[in-house]
């Protein structure tokens, strides 16, 4: 297989990538070399392992059964992720940062989370979004995307945060919409399927359970414009307890809350807080997430630690 | 104007008028989650959940459209034209109800 070969030839060499489980590898098999063929700098010079480490669902503002502390909890969530950062410089939330979207609630959740000293992407949680259409959070915590969606690189991975919690419909589900979608496939288009992609969301990109509108309704558009691509890692929040589901090349997780634990789907009469948790045991319902993609190796890490327990 | 006004009545006296239908949120479900009433009347929403929610015309064009409801908040709304009028919580979008105006 010659570099002359062109575009069909790449494609068939792409179609002998090896995924392994939730890992970010890049094997290629029959012996193939690899990065010069796939055209790709990311790949032809690996920059090392990527750390970087997941919050979600703080809810400040939250004060009711089971916790009526929920900055405090955030605030032991921030010393955990920094006791267990290693080499992570970066830190990611997925969503639900306030209760009620007030400046008041952001302010004390980002004053906490700052503390962390780590670099910290964000995505809104429908609870972020309450006012003026999102237009406080976005100005303060997604920067780069007035409309709370935006991608980076780091370390030759590319990161997309998406905003699935705006302009949803009765009876439906999370929702990213034609404009966004739009967005995203420009984004990822160009980009070698070899680049290893990051999708951050607050709602579930899949449907985990559809009577409580825990999934996204066009998150199968989405993912499409993903297929191609030899590892992509789906990290939501939302329903604030953890879920793990591999599909072809795409590894899907979902966060613990910083805040209080929701009920697994179907076993409770609503989605609501889980209320009858026993004396001292919030703190083995809620927790942070860390994330390492290891080149060469077979293991991309996704590790829930908990708050005690 | 008209809703406002009311919902200012409310903060004064939270009793329900005659004309007054109330619906309460509890545990991510509207309660009666179908209603009818006659045109002037007026629906009063309680949310005695411990999340928020709203009350959200499912219709394109929204008539109604309330606040994120905290715990304990209200929101009114008088209903002048006969019509089939289904809601939803705009946070919880499989929180449905309907309110039949005849």
């Amino acid at each position: 297989m010659a570099q002359s070969d062109g575009v069909d030839a790449r494609r068939g060499f792409l179609k002998c990538m090896v995924w392994a489980g939730t890992g970010v590898v890049w094997t290629m098999s029959g012996g193939v070399p690899t990065s010069r063929l796939i055209g790709s700098a990311q790949a032809a010079e690996p920059s090392g392992d990527l750390t970087f480490m997941q919050i979600s669902d703080s809810h400040i503002g939250f004060s009711a059964v089971p916790n009526t502390d929920v900055a405090g909890t955030l605030g032991e969530a921030i010393a955990k992720v920094k006791s267990l950062r290693g080499t992570a410089a970066m830190l990611i939330h997925t969503g639900d940062v306030s209760q009620l979207s007030k400046p008041a609630q952001f302010d004390t959740a980002e004053g906490i989370i700052q503390g962390a000293g780590m670099e910290t992407h964000y995505v809104p949680g429908e609870h972020d979004v309450l006012d003026e259409d999102g237009k406080g959070f976005f100005a303060r915590f997604t920067k780069g995307g007035p409309q709370g969606y935006y991608s980076f690189d780091q370390q030759g991975v590319h990161f997309i945060g998406l905003n699935n919690v705006q302009n949803l419909k009765a009876g439906g589900l999370g929702n990213l919409g034609a404009e966004q979608l739009a967005w995203l496939e420009k984004d990822l288009a160009g980009r070698p399927a070899s680049q290893p992609i990051v999708v951050f969301a607050h709602i579930p990109l899949w449907t985990v359970y559809q009577e409580w509108g825990w999934g996204t309704a066009d998150g199968e558009q989405a993912l499409s414009y993903l297929k191609r691509f030899g590892s992509v890692t789906v990290l939501n929040g939302h329903i604030h307890q953890i879920m793990q589901k591999v599909e072809g090349s795409v590894a899907f997780h979902t966060a613990l809350s910083t805040a209080f634990p929701q009920p697994a789907p179907g076993s409770a009469a609503s989605p609501g807080p889980v209320k009858d948790v026993p004396a001292g045991r919030l703190h083995a319902l809620l927790g942070v997430t860390k994330v390492t993609e290891t080149r060469g190796s077979a293991a991309l890490a996704i590790t829930d630690t908990r708050l005690e327990g | 104007m008209k809703s406002m006004i009311l919902l200012g009545l409310l903060l004064v006296c939270p009793s329900a008028r005659a004309d007054e239908m109330i619906v309460h949120i509890d545990n991510f479900t509207f309660t009666p989650a179908q209603i009818e009433v006659h045109p002037g009347a007026t629906v009063r929403w309680d949310n005695r959940d411990d999340i928020p929610h709203t009350v959200t015309d499912a219709a394109a064009e929204k008539s109604f459209h309330s606040a994120a409801l905290d715990t304990g908040d209200s929101f009114a709304f008088t209903f002048t034209a006969p019509g089939i009028y289904r809601y939803f919580c705009a946070l919880h979008p499989h929180m449905q109800g309907t309110v039949i105006v005849k």
